[in-house]
């Protein structure tokens, strides 16, 4: 399909990045235990290695304070033994998500505490990364699985991040990775439907959780390839809603530069990302003209 | 003082000049009344507000008295009053008094329509029986007036109107360049004929000679001695002499104004060049003449005079005066020439052409260029892997900002409040690790899940996929209509159709402003509401195995019927809220 097929082993070998939410505050707040979901999650992955020997699948976490790649298939230094009750992808996952909970609990600022707010996954962060690995595997070698991107995801979307991940999602766009998203928190994800829109992979809010792993076989382990013959779910709405770039939050109307086309919550005199000088016309003609209404 | 009258001490003045009649002014709504307190003078007045057009009055700390003036068709009413307080007591029941009547007025008007209006709306309603329809429903019973319904349908309305353009007369194709000389044949003298229209095609076929008579006529030489030396240049080209011309011109520099090239139509005829395909290589920047391309000059006197490079600025080919009369005869005369005066003919001529502004054309121009430039094999390959951020399907997208629509209502009552997280980071952490080790001690679970809850997964995936193949299948929805009795299809698309124009009319009298937006709003949600049953009504009369196929039709309707009723209520409570009304709110 995409981006050069000659350097592909095969149409149907991929590479699958998963970004996994660790939100801790999330987890200790939702109906599903953390163990529950991971474990179907394990399952799926390990279901992915199966499929084709040359899959290839890398984890990355998602912190709240940091990301970080918790597994590799194609790296050497899988140390973890495999012990009797489980394979060697889970034993070295886990070791590995071990360490970088502890890690991300390091770097947790101690006013989180006070707040008593579940703060955002940085999803921008796991989306980069995930993309960085991408770039290095379209760079290395003369042949590369195809790649997508899935993100797990359960903590509700970061508007601080809206910059960040909307350029991480036309970068990925750009270089035809398709982000696919299977959300399971309350409400949908702006970020991730427009991810997946954007980009043509599937986003789904799986209904039943106790059957997560059959869902994300069903939808998400299929390749790209073979996606061209399959009906997939496909959602119905997308929330094209913006953040605006001055207090980073989401709204249904606001003001957009002419120039850079950033988007704001309020009228400014002068535009912060461009420094375009905006026009002095009347306040309440402008309120009434200028105010576009977004998507 | 809006509800009753009000009865001042005024003098009444004719004229400013006038000293004024003294008497009493008696103002109510609907009239305002003048008893001067000599009951044998003739001031007496008695005028109906509506025949007053506007009111005036000075301001108080200027040096002028408290003069209050009415405006009627044939002058106006001055009234002296007695001091400014009593001035504006009397302009405010004036301004209200007008205001009411200037409504009135506006009603009136719009329904009093000029028969050939009348004639043109029911030709378009004959015309077009689904208008026809429309309009019987929505104006016959009330629920749209008739300039409402016809207010958006300005559109066809104009077009009509725009067929019945005059033809205009234009020009003679006649070479005004040859405008020969008579002569009687005795003396060394010969007489040209001028006529206003003459004069004016002559202005319009050379701009230069036009400036220069903007120029020079009244200051520097009469109309005669303009008309003289111009004529006297054209007998020079006739002669097909260029050094003859050339020398003349040295010696009168007026009359090389006439002699030379016009520099105005050069510039113009930059101009034109510019408009050609940019992706063509035109070499022939400097005119629209090829004279300057070897074998490819036509001189006007055909012969093979060689003259010098100096005098080429005095000839001229019959090319561009072939092309030049082409040009102002195909842009056609818009200016009426009754018998007027030259100097006015060539200033009526100056401002036309003023009016021509170089904007729009150099703006065309780099339109053109940057659509020629596209050129095809350079682009970038259309066929993109990822959808591009485009409303492809304005039905899907609809749906989709509906779902978001409804989505954000149910956020704002209650969801968006953040799950609050009652546990430390620390405890959180501590918590997620437990679920860590908690997998690694046992295991996965060794059925991951039930056979229920997989075959709850599979019928619910299964479901999904199948709606949303009928959801987003663009021919489904043809089909769906053609499964459907005649008579359901038919009325889904009468309901359809008049659904869509309230929502027209409903949307596009928001923000309610006026009063009566106010009550517009009220009657189209009364019947947008009529149809949102009649829509229920067909969906529940539909037969059962149809009944998931309508309901898919109507859905949308219905969605789209809702978002206006929803916009309704929440318009109405938050006008009814009390507390400062934003700006324009009544």
């Amino acid at each position: 399909m995409p981006s050069a097929p000659s350097k592909l082993y095969a149409d149907d070998v991929s590479l699958l990045v998963v970004t996994l939410d660790t939100n801790p505050f999330f987890w200790s707040t939702f109906s599903v235990s953390f163990s529950d979901f991971l474990s179907q999650v394990l399952a799926f992955l390990n279901s992915i290695l199966l499929l084709s020997q040359l899959n290839q699948l890398v984890v990355i976490a998602t912190g709240c304070n940091s990301c970080g790649y918790v597994y590799d298939s194609a790296s050497s230094k899988n140390h973890a033994p495999p012990t009797a009750s489980m394979p060697a992808l889970y034993s070295n996952l886990l070791h590995n998500l071990e360490q970088f909970v502890a890690r991300d609990q390091k770097l947790s600022k101690p006013d989180h505490d006070t707040q008593g707010i579940v703060p955002a996954s940085l999803l921008s962060g796991a989306l980069s990364m995930a993309l960085c690995y991408i770039q290095r595997a379209f760079r290395s070698g003369s042949m590369h699985p195809q790649p997508r991107i899935l993100c797990l995801q359960g903590s509700a979307d970061g508007p601080e991040q809206y910059v960040a991940i909307m350029n991480a999602i036309f970068s990925a766009q750009r270089s035809t990775v398709p982000i696919d998203s299977c959300y399971i928190g309350s409400n949908n994800s702006a970020f991730l439907q427009q991810a997946s829109y954007i980009t043509g992979g599937i986003y789904y809010k799986p209904p039943q959780l106790d059957g997560l792993f059959q869902y994300l076989s069903t939808v998400f382990a299929t390749d790209l390839h073979s996606r061209a013959f399959l009906r997939l779910p496909k959602s119905l709405g997308v929330d094209f809603r913006a953040s605006c770039f001055c207090h980073k939050q989401t709204i249904d109307m606001g003001y957009v530069c002419s120039v850079c086309l950033s988007i704001f919550c309020e009228r400014h005199d002068k535009c912060s990302t461009c420094g375009s000088v905006f026009g002095q016309a009347k306040q309440d003609v402008t309120s009434a003209n200028s105010k576009k209404r977004k998507a | 003082m809006s509800s009753g009258q009000v009865i001042k001490r005024a003098k009444y003045k004719t004229t400013v000049k006038d000293p004024g009649t003294p008497g009493v002014i008696k103002l109510t709504g609907e009239k305002f009344v003048f008893r001067p307190n000599d009951p044998t003078s003739h001031n007496k007045l008695e005028v109906d507000f509506r025949l007053i057009k506007s009111h005036k009055n000075t301001k108080e700390g200027s040096n002028k008295p408290p003069w209050l003036n009415l405006t009627h068709s044939q002058g106006s009413y001055i009234f002296e009053l007695e001091s400014f307080s009593d001035l504006h007591v009397c302009r405010d029941l004036v301004g209200v008094a007008l205001s009411k009547h200037g409504e009135a007025a506006k009603v009136i008007s719009e329904e009093q329509l000029s028969p050939a209006e009348m004639t043109l709306r029911i030709k378009l309603l004959q015309e077009d029986s689904k208008l026809q329809k429309l309009h019987k429903e929505l104006v016959a019973s009330g629920k749209l007036t008739e300039s409402e319904f016809w207010a958006t349908k300005k559109k066809l309305l104009d077009r009509d109107e725009s067929r019945k353009l005059k033809q205009r007369i234009g020009y003679k194709n006649s070479l005004i360049f040859d405008t020969k000389p008579t002569s009687d044949g005795r003396i060394n003298q010969v007489k040209f004929q001028l006529t206003p229209e003459i004069k004016y095609q002559i202005f319009a076929l050379k701009p230069a000679v036009h400036q220069a008579f903007l120029k020079f006529v009244p200051s520097k030489m009469s109309e005669v001695d303009f008309w003289n030396k111009y004529f006297k240049a054209e007998y020079l080209h006739s002669t097909k002499n260029a050094v003859a011309a050339a020398a003349e011109a040295a010696e009168d520099e007026d009359l090389a104004v006439f002699l030379k090239d016009d520099e105005i139509l050069e510039v113009e005829s930059r101009k034109k060049v510019r408009r050609v395909d940019p992706t063509l290589d035109m070499e022939a920047d400097e005119g629209d003449d090829y004279t300057h391309l070897p074998d490819h000059g036509l001189f006007r006197d055909g012969s093979k005079e060689i003259s010098g490079a100096q005098n080429t600025l005095y000839q001229r080919t019959l090319l561009q005066d072939l092309n030049r009369q082409g040009a102002v005869v195909l842009e056609g005369k818009t200016l009426d020439m009754e018998m007027e005066p030259p100097r006015t003919v060539a200033e009526a001529l100056a401002r036309r052409k003023q009016g021509e502004s170089d904007g729009a054309v150099e703006e065309e121009r780099r339109n053109r260029i940057s659509k020629m430039t596209q050129i095809e094999d350079l682009q970038a390959q259309n066929d993109h892997h990822f959808a591009p951020l485009c409303i492809k399907d304005p039905r899907e997208y609809f749906d989709s900002q509906q779902a978001n629509a409804v989505k954000t209502l149910n956020d704002s009552q209650g969801g968006s409040v953040k799950i609050r997280c009652s546990l430390s980071s620390e405890e959180a952490y501590g918590c997620l690790r437990a679920s860590i080790s908690n997998i690694k001690a046992i295991g996965l679970r060794d059925p991951l899940f039930s056979h229920e809850v997989a075959v709850k997964v599979l019928n619910g995936l299964t479901k999904n996929i199948s709606s949303t193949k009928y959801h987003l299948g663009k021919n489904s929805q043809d089909s769906v209509l053609d499964i459907l009795p005649n008579a359901t299809k038919e009325k889904l698309l009468d309901h359809w159709v008049s659904s869509q124009e309230l929502l027209r009319h409903f949307w596009s009298s928001y923000p309610i402003t006026t009063q009566n937006l106010a009550s517009k709003t009220k009657r189209l949600k009364d019947a947008m509401s009529q149809v949102y049953s009649k829509l229920e009504e067909i969906k529940i009369s539909a037969q059962s195995d149809l009944r998931h196929q309508v309901s898919l039709v109507v859905h949308p309707m219905q969605q789209a019927l809702d978002a206006a009723l929803l916009h309704y209520e929440a318009d109405i409570k938050k006008r009814n809220a009390k507390g400062p009304k934003p700006n324009g709110y009544v």
